[in-house]
C-alpha cells in the first residue's frame, strides 16, 4: 500500500534555470518516491538542488518536464490559486529563519494558515492552543517573536506549520540557525511529529547530526541522488 | 484574528512613519474640506437661483445705477410675470466693521419673487408695506444682533447720506424672515426703498438692479433680448441674464475660486499621493520576504492584493476622515465670522461623501503599484531561494 501510494512521487522531472544566455540543468529526469509517514534528510552540496526539490515538492517552483504527485494528486499542472488553495491544505513549511510575522503574537502567527479555511474563532483558537501545546509553547501565546529565543521562534513555527493538519512536512535547514541544544529539541519535536503523529516529512540539511534524527538520508549530487541509506 | 487585523497591524508596524503619513493625509483633506466649504458657499447662490428668474443691471456693471422709470416698462414686457427691484445701501450697525447686508427694496413686490426661498409671516409683510420707516431682517442677522420685532435700530451708510448730512437711517424691525431651504441665506436688512429715496442726497429716481420672473424659463432668452433692445443706445444701457448666470458672475469677483481649490487641493493631493505612494511601495518592498511566506502558507496573489490595497485604503480613511471632521470643526467655528462673505460655509455632506471618494482613490492610486507587485512576486524570489 505504501510502496503503490507513496506521500511523495516523483517521475522523470526535469528542472533547468537561465542564468542570462547560459541554461543550467539542476535535474534531469529525476524520480524520487517517498513513502508515507517518512522522514527524510536531504544533504548534498550547495547547488545539489536541495531546496530546488523542496520546492517542486511544495508547489513553490514548477517542473520543466515530468510529474509530481503528493499523496496521489498531481501538482505539477495546478494553476497558480489551485496550488495555493492545495498548499494551504496540505503542506506545512518550516524555514532556516522562521520567517514569524513580527507583528503578530506567537498565538497569531500559528493562526496565520487557519485564516484560510473555514474554522470559526473559536475552533482556530483551539486548535492553536493544541499546536502550541504540542511544541511546548503554550504558555508564550501572548508573546512577540522579539520577545522569544530562536528555539522558541522556530518551535512557533512548527507550530505554524503543523496546525491546519498537513500530510507533509517540508524543512529548510530547520536547525541551520541555532545552537545544538535548540537544534535538538527543535529535531526532537520533528521526530515527535513523524514518530507519534505519522506526519511525513523531507528536511533539507547540512549537518550530519540532525541528518541522524531523520530515517533515511537521501545525498544529492549535481541533480542525482548519489546514494542512499538509512539513518543509524 | 482576521485579514483586517492583520491589514491593521501591518500598517502600523511602524508606527512613527505611519503617524506622519496619516498626518500628511490629514493636513490635505482637511484642506479639502475647508476650500470645498468654500466653494459651496461661494457657489450657493448659483444652485439657489431658479431658473424662471432675471436679473437686470446697468451694462457697465452692477454698480452703477439705473434710472426707476425702466421698472414699469420692464414689466410690461411680454413674458415677464413679475418685476421688483433693490438698490445696493452699504450698510454697519454701530461700528463700520459691523458691515450689514442692507437692500432698499421694493416693498410690494420683492417678497413675492423671492417667496420660494423666503418666508415672512402675512401680517409683518403687511407691517413693512404699512411702514415707510420699517425694515425685515432675516433671521440669521436677527439672531446674530439679538434684534426682535418692535426694536429700533440705527442703520448707517458708507455710501449714502441723508439730505440732512447724516449717515444714520433708523429703522422700526416689524418683520423677521426666514429661509424656506437650509441654502438659503438669511443674514440680510431689507427696508424700503420709497423712504430711502426719499431721503438720500444723491441717485435720486435711480436704482441697483432689477429681479424680473418670466412665465416660463424658455422666454428667459427672448425676454432678456427685449429689455436690453429697449433700452440700447439710452444713457444707461443694461444687460440682463439668469439668476445663476448673474450669481455665477458675481462669484468671479472673488476669482476663480474653482480653479483656486482644484489647483492647491491638486497641488496637496499629488505631493501626498508621491510621498505616500512612495512609502508604501518602501514599505511593501521591506516585506517581501513576509509576503513570500503568507504566499507559501497558502494565501493566493489576489489575497495579498486585496490586503495590500486594503491597507492603503485604510491609511487614507485614517487620515482622511479626521482632516475632513476638523474642516468641519473649522467651518462651525467660522461660520458666524464669515457669515457676511460666506454665508453658506460648512463641510456639507455632498463635500464628505467626495471626500469618501477621494481617500478611496487616493488609497487605490498609492497602492495598486505596491500591491501588484506583491500579488506577482514570486515565492521563491521573495524567500531569496531564486
Amino acid at each position: 500500500m505504501t510502496a503503490e501510494h507513496p506521500m511523495v512521487r516523483l517521475t522523470g522531472v526535469s528542472k533547468r534555470f537561465t542564468k542570462g544566455k547560459e541554461t543550467i540543468s539542476i535535474f534531469d529526469h529525476l524520480d524520487l518516491a517517498i513513502p508515507r509517514g517518512d522522514f527524510v534528510a536531504m544533504m548534498g552540496p550547495s547547488g545539489s538542488g536541495k531546496t530546488t526539490l523542496l520546492n517542486l515538492l511544495g508547489g513553490i517552483d514548477r517542473v520543466d518536464a515530468g510529474e509530481i504527485a503528493v499523496a496521489d494528486h498531481r501538482i505539477d499542472g495546478l494553476s497558480e490559486g489551485e496550488l495555493a488553495a492545495w498548499r494551504a491544505a496540505n503542506i506545512g513549511f518550516i524555514f532556516q529563519f522562521y520567517n514569524l510575522m513580527p507583528m503578530l503574537t506567537a498565538a497569531q502567527n500559528v493562526e496565520l494558515p487557519l485564516l484560510l479555511t473555514k474554522l470559526r474563532s473559536k475552533e482556530r483558537a483551539e486548535r492553536v492552543h493544541t499546536a502550541l501545546s504540542v511544541v511546548g509553547l503554550a504558555d508564550r501565546v501572548k508573546h512577540r517573536p522579539r520577545e522569544m529565543s530562536g528555539g522558541q521562534q522556530q518551535r512557533v513555527a512548527i507550530a505554524r506549520a503543523i496546525v491546519s493538519d498537513p500530510n507533509l512536512l517540508l524543512c529548510d535547514e530547520p536547525t541551520g540557525d541555532l545552537d545544538r541544544q535548540s537544534a535538538d529539541e527543535i529535531l526532537s519535536i520533528l521526530q515527535l511529529l513523524n514518530g507519534e503523529l505519522g506526519k511525513t516529512i523531507v528536511m533539507v540539511t547540512h549537518d550530519p547530526a540532525a541528518a541522524n534524527y531523520a530515517k533515511r538520508v537521501l545525498h544529492l549530487d549535481k541533480g542525482r541522488f548519489v546514494e542512499r541509506e538509512l539513518a543509524a | 484574528m482576521n485579514d483586517f487585523d492583520l491589514v491593521r497591524k501591518n500598517l502600523f508596524r511602524r508606527k512613527l512613519r505611519a503617524s506622519l503619513m496619516i498626518v500628511s493625509i490629514l493636513i490635505a483633506f482637511m484642506i479639502f474640506g475647508v476650500l470645498a466649504g468654500f466653494y459651496r458657499a461661494f457657489t450657493a447662490g448659483e444652485d439657489a437661483a431658479a431658473a424662471d428668474r432675471m436679473i437686470t443691471v446697468n451694462k457697465i456693471n452692477f454698480t452703477q445705477p439705473m434710472p426707476i422709470a425702466y421698472f414699469n416698462r420692464v414689466k410690461a414686457v411680454e413674458g415677464v410675470r413679475q418685476v421688483t427691484f433693490a438698490n445696493w445701501f452699504g450698510g454697519y450697525y454701530q461700528d463700520p466693521k459691523n458691515f450689514i447686508m442692507a437692500l432698499a427694496i421694493e416693498p410690494n413686490t420683492y417678497f413675492d419673487v423671492y417667496r420660494s426661498e423666503i418666508d415672512v409671516p402675512p401680517e409683518q409683510l403687511q407691517a413693512f408695506i404699512r411702514d415707510r420707516g420699517s425694515a425685515v431682517v432675516g433671521e440669521t442677522l436677527a439672531q446674530k444682533w439679538g434684534w426682535k420685532i418692535g426694536d429700533r435700530i440705527p442703520l448707517n451708510s458708507n455710501i449714502f447720506s441723508q439730505k440732512s448730512g447724516g449717515h444714520t437711517w433708523d429703522l422700526t424691525i416689524v418683520g423677521i424672515a426666514k429661509g424656506k431651504a437650509q441654502h438659503v441665506d438669511t443674514n440680510f436688512l431689507l427696508f424700503q426703498y420709497p423712504y430711502f429715496d426719499e431721503t438720500r442726497s444723491f441717485g435720486k429716481d435711480t436704482i441697483g438692479w432689477m429681479i424680473l420672473q418670466t412665465t416660463s424659463p424658455e422666454n428667459n432668452d427672448r425676454v432678456a433680448k427685449t429689455i436690453d433692445a429697449m433700452f440700447a443706445n439710452s444713457t444707461a444701457e443694461t444687460s440682463t441674464d439668469t439668476e445663476k448666470a448673474f450669481g455665477k458672475a458675481f462669484a468671479a469677483q472673488f476669482g476663480n475660486i474653482a480653479l483656486i481649490v482644484l489647483l492647491v487641493v491638486g497641488a496637496a493631493f499629488v505631493t501626498i499621493l508621491m510621498i505616500v505612494g512612495n512609502t508604501m511601495a518602501l514599505s511593501i518592498r521591506e516585506r517581501t520576504r513576509e509576503i513570500g511566506v503568507l504566499k507559501t502558507l497558502g494565501f493566493s496573489g489576489p489575497r495579498i492584493l486585496t490586503m495590500v490595497l486594503g491597507e492603503s485604503v485604510l491609511l487614507a480613511l485614517l487620515g482622511g476622515i479626521p482632516g475632513l471632521a476638523i474642516a468641519a470643526l473649522i467651518a462651525m467655528a467660522l461660520r458666524t465670522s464669515l457669515a457676511n462673505i460666506a454665508p453658506a460655509f460648512a463641510v456639507s455632506p455632498t463635500i464628505a461623501l467626495q471626500g469618501l471618494a477621494l481617500m478611496i482613490a487616493l488609497g487605490l492610486i498609492t497602492g495598486i503599484i505596491p500591491a501588484l507587485n506583491a500579488m506577482r512576486l514570486k515565492i521563491a524570489t521573495a524567500l531569496g531561494r531564486g
